[in-house]
């Protein structure tokens, strides 16, 4: 917990609608939640800030009831609940808005919003007084929808509107809104905040989860930020500074690892001119990244900084041509290259280690050694397998070298750790004996001691020829590793800086600086008092 | 022994192992004589012999079906591609001067060989590059597939003589059944292009998590077109064994609702529907499972009419005893019976 008090409840409303507290979930190997508590109130907007993996949706699936709490208490209205099901949950007033729209295209919006509750005339439902109901609902969010029509045969934007309607259908008390503007456009993210003010004074508590800063600031009253599975901290939202909200969300980290930076510091000095690997201008993907020029030279380590969808992650997705790109061109060591697949990036030995482990990376129910050879084996095509001594020696030069417990070739990769999962995957990477290796957070959620091991294996691939494109939320590890450091912001590059320059408070800057914002200064006394020790 | 047993156990060809060794028991005990196997002639004849000539179709078509369910997919047509072998086989044999002359018999195979290989590249091309899904891609050619091979056959049943091809079907080699030799040929052509090659890996990685494998450079659109193509080969031969038997191509009822007999093997030598690691060894005990369970359903004396109803029972029993819901049930009874029993639990 932090020594940081409360912020104030608002006038007229003083007792929460939701109160948890203490909250803990685990799952195997990581803590999800450690002791959170998180509390709203009726007529209120209230934000849930932190980068990936600091328990945002945890938070709210242990609200909703989709995951059970190991510890800690709930109340919803004053009365201790304990939610098995997400129909429990909704029964008792909380609704829920997901990112994808989870309603059925194939049926009308009046279906779609009565769904579960259609109005019943002799055990038959009754399709008249459902679309009048239906119309109501809708007229009372002020929007102009036939209640008969498909749904599939609207906009994402109105689809993402009648799901909030068919969730103050269910008579909410709270209501969660999870990633609701990521598809829409200006206009469309105004009609949203209309009639989530109109909600707000009608007494509806609203969780509001956004990565889009100015959003978050123009609507919220409140927020409640996370970091790695602890609460940093509630705070009004006037009374936070956008930088201070930033440097809540990323943090910084107590560390042990100066001697890696001196290392850094001393393998650049001694750098003569380094030859450029590659060379990118303008590449870019409608609706992921606006153009961008990326160099990276040989041995360097790129640091990729910024907000989740700040467009680090896309312009590296870019460059592993794991996505194609739109516009630009990419220049591999003097090669005009259009990168069309994964493949034919490795084929230029650039490999990309994805941030999204479980669904793009590892392969659960094969073994340890399977996961290690499986680029390098698609390399060398089906007909020419890598022979099995030869598969065993690399598997057991990866476990040694990278510390992958159990030291089992023949593990199947799903009963690891995060940690021995990613390193299995570092493995598969390495194997291929890439030129540039890019590394999307390489370290999320995984242990302290295995984040080491993994930045002290980056700076000595370096040293030995290696580019490296390091991609990391934690700005101290970005700024440990990286000779050179990339910064994003809503979908641009916004800098392109040496690292001796920089130091975490104007990385911080630079991230969070909005274009119309005076705030985004730099403090030059961080208010860190109240951070966790 | 204890040890042993565990590892057994532990195995995913357990439970199907014993369902084999349940009916063979069954039989055994209705027909004291059913293990006997007799020599006429130089060639073996029996019931457990019987087994094995008459499962090899099914073994045939479930071998190629594996590989397709272990990426995902699932191939419905294997019945009409069948159907349509027989009827090239039949109708070139019948267009021939002299059916019985063994290379006019070579060259109707082959033909119906090659024609199952364009077929099998169609299906190929519906999943891969149309991105269809599997089981509407196939169903096309499943219904489509019997009609094609009416018209081949032209409405007819084409019933040929010609001693050479008839041997496939009903023909021994060394006593042995030349079918059971063709099995052991698929089976072993199967096992050593997968797993001498990379070829099972990847399908098997593709199966578990496409993206990931994308990203570490497989290409899935090849795999895929080799095994629909691998799939339809197979079916055709057991067309081929099917038709040579009867001597006859019957474009609608040759090779019926073999499809669903080759995926319940499947599904009983373990293989999951949802794609991944899957077991050739599992899915040969898989066909000896059902094959054996029609002979029973003749030597207990089961009436023909209600054969469907008493398969359906035995899948179902080696179904649930496949799910992890009732495999954590029966740990958790076997435990509380050891509790009782007043012994130490060794942990899983």
């Amino acid at each position: 917990m932090t020594d940081h008090t409360r912020p104030p409840a608002p006038d007229g409303a003083p007792e929460p609608v939701v109160e948890m507290t203490g909250i803990s979930i685990s799952f195997p190997g990581v803590k999800a939640l450690d002791t959170v508590s998180f509390r709203m109130f009726p007529g209120e907007v209230h934000s849930l800030m932190g980068e990936n993996g600091a328990g945002k949706s945890t938070l709210i699936k242990a609200l909703t009831g989709v995951y059970q709490i190991d510890s800690g208490t709930i109340v919803l209205g004053g009365e201790e609940v304990s939610f098995h099901s997400t129909a429990q949950a909704q029964d008792a007033g909380i609704s829920t808005v997901y990112q994808e729209v989870n309603l059925l295209p194939n049926l009308s919006v009046a279906e779609n919003i009565m769904l579960g509750r259609e109005p019943r005339r002799f055990g038959a439902i009754d399709t008249r007084r459902m679309r009048a109901r239906a119309r109501e609902v809708l007229a009372g969010l002020g929007l102009d929808v036939d209640p008969g029509s498909l749904l599939g045969a609207h906009s994402l934007a109105i689809q993402q509107l009648i799901a909030i309607a068919r969730a103050i259908n269910i008579d909410a008390r709270v209501l969660i809104l999870d990633e609701p503007t990521s598809s829409l456009d200006a206009d469309e993210v105004a009609e949203l905040f209309r009639i989530i003010r109109s909600l707000k004074e009608a007494g509806v508590a609203i969780l509001f989860v956004s990565h889009f800063l100015d959003q978050v600031y123009e609507i919220a009253d409140r927020l409640t930020v996370l970091r790695n599975g602890r609460l940093v901290g509630e705070y009004l939202t006037p009374d936070l500074l956008r930088i201070d909200l930033v440097q809540k969300m990323i943090g910084k980290e107590i560390t042990t690892l100066d001697d890696l930076e001196q290392r850094v510091r001393e393998s650049e000095s001694d750098a003569g001119d380094p030859t450029v690997f590659l060379k990118a201008r303008g590449i870019g993907r409608r609706g992921a990244v606006n153009p961008v020029d990326v160099t990276i030279h040989e041995g360097e380590v790129v640091g990729f900084a910024g907000l989740l969808g700040s467009g680090r992650t896309e312009v590296a997705r870019l460059l592993g041509g794991i996505d194609r790109v739109d516009s630009g061109t990419l220049t591999v060591r003097d090669d005009g290259t259009r990168l069309r697949s994964p493949r034919q990036a490795l084929s230029h030995r650039i490999a990309y280690s994805s941030e999204n482990r479980r669904s793009e990376g590892i392969v659960d129910e094969l073994t340890v050694r399977d996961n290690i050879i499986l680029a390098l084996q698609a390399d060398r095509g089906w007909f020419r397998p890598i022979p099995k001594k030869r598969q065993d020696e690399l598997a057991q030069s990866y476990i040694q070298a990278l510390g992958i417990r159990p030291a089992d070739a023949d593990a199947v990769v799903r009963n690891l750790s995060g940690g021995n999962q990613q390193k299995v995957l570092l493995a598969r990477w390495l194997a291929v004996a890439p030129r540039l290796l890019i590394l999307d957070e390489p370290t999320r959620g995984i242990d302290i001691g295995a984040k080491a091991e993994i930045q002290k294996l980056v700076v000595s691939l370096a040293e030995n020829g290696m580019s490296v494109v390091y991609i990391s939320a934690e700005l101290e590890e970005v700024l440990r590793l990286s000779h050179r450091v990339v910064v994003m912001r809503d979908r641009r590059k916004v800098a392109d800086l040496a690292n001796d320059d920089l130091t975490v408070d104007s990385l911080l800057a630079l991230i969070a600086e909005g274009s119309d914002d005076a705030d985004a200064v730099p403090d030059p006394t961080p208010a860190t008092a109240e951070e966790p020790a | 022994m204890t040890a042993l047993l565990a590892r057994l156990a532990a195995s995913r060809l357990f439970w199907p192992l014993v369902m084999l060794a349940v009916l063979l028991i069954i039989d055994v005990i209705a027909v004291p004589g059913f293990f006997s196997i007799t020599v006429r002639d130089g060639n073996l004849y029996g019931s457990l012999i019987d087994i094995l000539r008459n499962g090899a179709p099914t073994l045939i078509v479930a071998i190629g079906m594996t590989l397709v369910i272990a990426t995902r997919g699932i191939d419905l047509s294997v019945g009409a591609v069948a159907a349509i072998s027989g009827a090239v086989a039949c109708s070139i044999l019948l267009g021939s001067p002299d059916p019985g002359n063994p290379a006019t018999v070579a060259v109707a195979i082959v033909v119906a060989l090659l024609i199952s290989l364009v077929l099998g590249v169609w299906n190929g091309f519906l999943v891969a590059v149309l991105g269809i899904q599997p089981i509407i891609a196939t169903l096309i050619l499943m219904t489509a597939g019997r009609g094609v091979a009416m018209l081949i056959t032209e409405g007819q049943i084409l019933t040929v003589t010609s001693p050479p091809f008839k041997a496939l079907g009903s023909g021994f080699w060394f006593g042995i059944p030349i079918a059971v030799y063709i099995a052991a040929a698929v089976f072993a052509v199967a096992a050593t292009l997968t797993r001498r090659t990379a070829l099972g890996m990847m399908i098997e990685a593709v199966g578990i998590n496409p993206e990931a494998s994308r990203q570490a450079g497989i290409r899935a659109r090849g795999l895929l077109f080799a095994v629909y193509t691998f799939s339809a080969v197979c079916a055709a031969v057991a067309g081929l064994i099917l038709t040579a038997n009867t001597m006859a191509a019957d474009a609608n009822n040759a090779a019926l609702f073999i499809e669903l007999d080759a995926i319940l093997a499947v599904v009983i030598g373990g293989t999951s529907l949802a794609g991944g690691r899957y077991s050739l060894a599992g899915t040969l005990v898989g066909a000896l499972v059902i094959q054996t369970l029609v002979t029973t359903v003749y030597t207990v004396g089961i009436p023909p009419i209600a054969t469907m109803v008493f398969k359906a029972a035995v899948v179902t029993v080696v179904c649930l005893l496949q799910s992890p819901t009732t495999n954590q049930a029966l740990a958790s009874f076997r435990r509380s019976l050891a509790v009782r029993a007043g012994k130490g639990v060794a942990s899983a």
